[in-house]
């Protein structure tokens, strides 16, 4: 992590990083706390302050990239999907892309919706699983519950289309795995209009809750010039008043058809930051609605591949709007049926950047609501 | 170490049986008998129709119907069963069992859960005894350079300071209490003012980090929140001129100082709250800050005894709002008078058909009314109602609000995220204070312009 990037922040008067050192308590959240998931914050704290956070991921590193080295185009599918099994989509598009740009294959038009669909569920899965461990973070539980919960609606919808609950290796290069079933239209539109429904209650009970906004209004403040030259992405990016979502800026599929509206706030705390993942998944629901409606109703849902396609010489870039931010995918082919190098761009690792430099001089209280807020999932940022 | 079984020999069997029924008869034979005779020498026992009640008489009357319920009558009088059963530890460790089970499932309701449904067959009854046998079986593990001796007696203290706390509190009219002082109330602000020093020590000695932090927070909590929660309560000894619990209950027997007090009530509850350590104010115990706070150490039943410690002292709280703001006991006498009819005309024994062949005259009847010539005063008018009356409608109505407060402290779990202690402190100094004394000046207020009090219209 490279140290200049990374703006000094003015301190709270009285505190002291070096030179007294028994003034200093140095504590380490994690791997094994339930406030760190899979990954470990060195915090420095003196009194109720934190002097310095050093996180350290690395704990779940599975090697994704090499992997890919040793498998070829379609073997690579259900393994590139493990970072984030929550949001499996979303991570796989923008390898499905860049492998279709080095096939040098045409999707169908059908099969650009389902994707569609089947993208924007997964990202309201990953949102609600999110947003669930934000709740127990902050000590709510019904938040946790009430995610949890509602999160199996589309889980049930996502294992009609794909078959599988959680892991779903759907996207292939060429379109998708399989046809949704019989009578899907019917039966999506119906879960989703009772998830929206849901997903707006969660406002009386959390977003508009007094203490909640009490307590994470004004802590963790990014502002816009910080969220963009510390590299962060998403919903991170977007609480903190940059007007960005790749699903307007660089439509993929048949995002440019669709009527897409991003949400922006101004304020770039940790209540904007959790918010605007859930004004996310209100959109989502919008854009599955369209989707469903403009989508052919019969046709061709994959493009046949060879058996073991070869891609060309060449490398190419690909990224989508993730359900944490920008997910990128640059492949370099040397013409074999396996990629030479694949390298997955995630918007976590850019988004944990920040989290030194919004931990300063912060109170201990705040760490989990700062440090959740980030839209971070740590096995995404170790790969 | 082998973890395999052994082989089963019916001889090893045999002998291991024969070898604990020598060991357990030697030892009940040489330690147990002389020391229950030592210990009913000291004890002081009733006379019950005469007759000193000793050991022996009492495995012979409990066989005799007609000496059966004088001796549970003399039982229920002595201060052993105030202590250990009805005002006492029973009474309180029954409902504090009840409110894990309601705060199980009415939390379960709430986030759209089932809760505890398999054990006990009906709904989960029987999980919280499940829970109880796991933490009773668990190792106990402590941390290698703990204080050792401090870090033992911290869940004891927490339960018997706990239990102090609720002997302090009068259930029913009569003097059903376990200490019934005349500085009640003060006892009451003595007994909360231990809790943070044990949680203090427990957690200073546990030499860990987060429970070192999580110990410096409840200290802050509790500390800071003691000063509102008195001044809460000076206004009631302000209206009512006592500091015994059971005067002020007395004194609500028209109405309830709620309805005088309604700042004062919303000061006790949000201090309440805080005291007890419950969301939105469990920053002692924030798990995603600090793992489990000032509880990260202990293990099996250690951490069990500090669970029944803090449900005791929520039994306790809610008990004392009640008794404070909502009557206690207070409240429309329901309970039928029982009739003297069982003493005069005695109790029938039936044979095996059912035909009564036998009258009893069991003296001691019935085992609620202390005096039987109440009822005859009752039917002459002379008295409203039998002590009996009062006291089982008394102890219905107090257990109805008690459990009504523990809903109402229950209930903003489900509702509320955990708040920062910065902000936990600025509530505690500046506005429940402030709060307090305004209530204080209304209770005032109300005295000097002769509202309530001496020549007062209510």
């Amino acid at each position: 992590m490279a140290e200049q990037v990374i703006p000094t922040k003015k301190m709270p008067p009285g505190l002291q990083v070096e030179n007294v050192d028994d003034r200093i308590m140095t504590l380490n959240v994690g791997p094994q706390h339930p406030g760190s998931g899979h990954m470990r914050i060195i915090v420095k704290i003196d009194g109720d302050y934190i002097v310095d956070a050093d996180p350290d991921p690395g704990y779940v590193h599975r090697g994704e990239e090499k992997m890919a080295e040793s498998r070829n185009y379609i073997t690579n599918i259900p393994h590139l999907e493990r970072p984030v099994i929550h949001d499996s989509c979303n991570i796989l598009y923008p390898y499905v892309l860049g492998v279709e740009d080095l096939v040098g294959i045409e999707v169908p038009e059908r099969a650009k919706y389902v994707r569609v669909i089947a993208a924007e569920l997964n990202r309201c899965i990953y949102i609600q699983y999110w947003l669930a461990i934000y709740g127990i973070f902050l000590g709510h539980s019904t938040m946790f519950m009430w995610p949890a919960g509602d999160r199996e609606l589309l889980i049930d919808l996502m294992e009609k289309i794909t078959g599988a609950r959680v892991t779903h290796a759907y996207f292939i290069p060429g379109g998708v795995r399989n046809d949704v079933p019989a009578n899907f239209e019917d039966v999506c539109l119906r879960q989703v209009n009772y998830f929206e429904k849901r997903i707006k209650e969660y406002a009386d009970i959390f977003y508009d809750n007094p203490i909640l906004k009490a307590r994470t209004e004004d802590t963790g403040v990014l502002s816009r010039e910080d969220a963009i030259r510390l590299g962060t992405t998403g919903s991170v990016l977007r609480a903190s008043g940059v007007d960005y979502d790749l699903r307007i800026k660089e439509p993929y599929d048949v995002y440019d058809e669709l009527d897409v509206h991003t949400n922006v706030l101004k304020s770039g705390d940790s209540y904007a930051r959790s918010k605007i993942p859930w004004l996310d998944m209100l959109e989502s629901c919008n854009i599955i609605r369209q989707a469903l409606e403009k989508m052919p109703k019969s046709g061709s849902i994959r493009t046949k591949l060879k058996p073991n396609p070869k891609g060309r010489e060449d490398e190419v870039y690909r990224r989508v709007e993730s359900g944490r931010g920008s997910a990128g995918c640059h492949i370099i082919s040397r013409g074999k049926p396996e990629p030479y190098r694949l390298k997955l761009s995630v918007s976590s690792f850019r988004n944990l950047i920040a989290l030194p430099y919004l931990l300063k001089g912060e109170k201990l209280g705040n760490m989990p609501a700062v440090y959740w807020s980030l839209n971070y999932w740590p096995v995404e940022a170790d790969r | 170490m082998s973890v395999i079984a052994p082989k089963f020999r019916l001889g090893y069997f045999l002998k291991g049986i024969f070898d604990n029924a020598f060991w357990i008869l030697t030892i009940v034979t040489l330690a147990g008998i002389p020391a229950i005779q030592i210990v009913l020498f000291y004890l002081e026992l009733p006379v019950i129709d005469g007759e000193l009640l000793t050991a022996f008489l009492a495995f012979t009357w409990l066989f005799n119907p007609t000496m059966q319920v004088p001796l549970i009558k003399a039982l229920i009088y002595s201060d052993l069963f105030r202590i250990v059963a009805f005002p006492g530890f029973g009474f309180a460790a029954l409902i504090a069992a009840g409110t894990i089970f309601v705060e199980r499932k009415m939390l379960a309701k709430l986030q759209l859960r089932v809760g505890p449904f398999y054990c006990g067959k009906v709904e989960g009854i029987l999980q919280l005894a499940g829970d109880g046998l796991k933490l009773i079986s668990k190792e106990i593990i402590i941390p290698a350079k703990a204080d050792k001796p401090l870090f033992w007696a911290a869940p004891v203290l927490f339960v018997g300071t706990a239990a102090a706390f609720v002997a302090l509190i009068p259930v029913a009219p009569g003097g059903w209490v376990v200490a019934d002082l005349d500085v009640g109330l003060l006892a009451v602000f003595a007994v909360i003012g231990f809790f943070p020093i044990i949680t203090i020590l427990s957690a200073w000695s546990a030499n860990s980090k987060f429970p070192f932090i999580g110990g410096i927070r409840a200290l802050h909590q509790m500390v800071s929140f003691e000063i509102p929660l008195i001044l809460s309560l000076l206004g009631v000894v302000i209206l009512t001129g006592t500091l015994n619990l059971s005067e002020i209950v007395e004194s609500q027997s028209s109405f309830p100082w709620i309805i005088f007090m309604p700042i004062g009530a919303i000061v006790f509850f949000t201090t309440m709250l805080a005291e007890l350590e419950r969301i939105p104010f469990d920053l002692p115990e924030a798990e995603s800050e600090i793992v489990a706070g000032w509880l990260t150490e202990f293990s099996g039943m250690m951490y069990g005894l500090v669970q029944l410690g803090s449900y005791l002292k929520l039994y306790a709280f809610a008990a004392l709002f009640v008794i404070i703001f909502l009557g206690g006991w207070t409240g429309p006498v329901f309970w039928p008078p029982l009739e003297t009819e069982l003493i005069t005309e005695g109790i029938p024994i039936p044979n095996y058909a059912g035909d009564p062949i036998l009258t009893v005259n069991a003296p001691g009847l019935p085992l609620l009314d202390q005096d039987p010539n109440e009822w005859v005063l009752q039917q002459q008018g002379e008295l409203q109602y039998t002590s009996g009356q009062l006291l089982v409608s008394g102890v219905i109505w107090f257990v109805l609000k008690t459990v009504g407060v523990i809903f109402f402290i229950l209930l903003p779990r489900g509702v509320f995220p955990r708040i920062r202690l910065d902000m936990l402190l600025h509530i505690g100094w500046y506005k429940l204070i402030g709060l307090s004394f305004v209530n204080i000046f209304i209770a005032l207020g109300l005295v000097y312009a002769g509202v309530i009090g001496p020549g007062g219209i209510l």
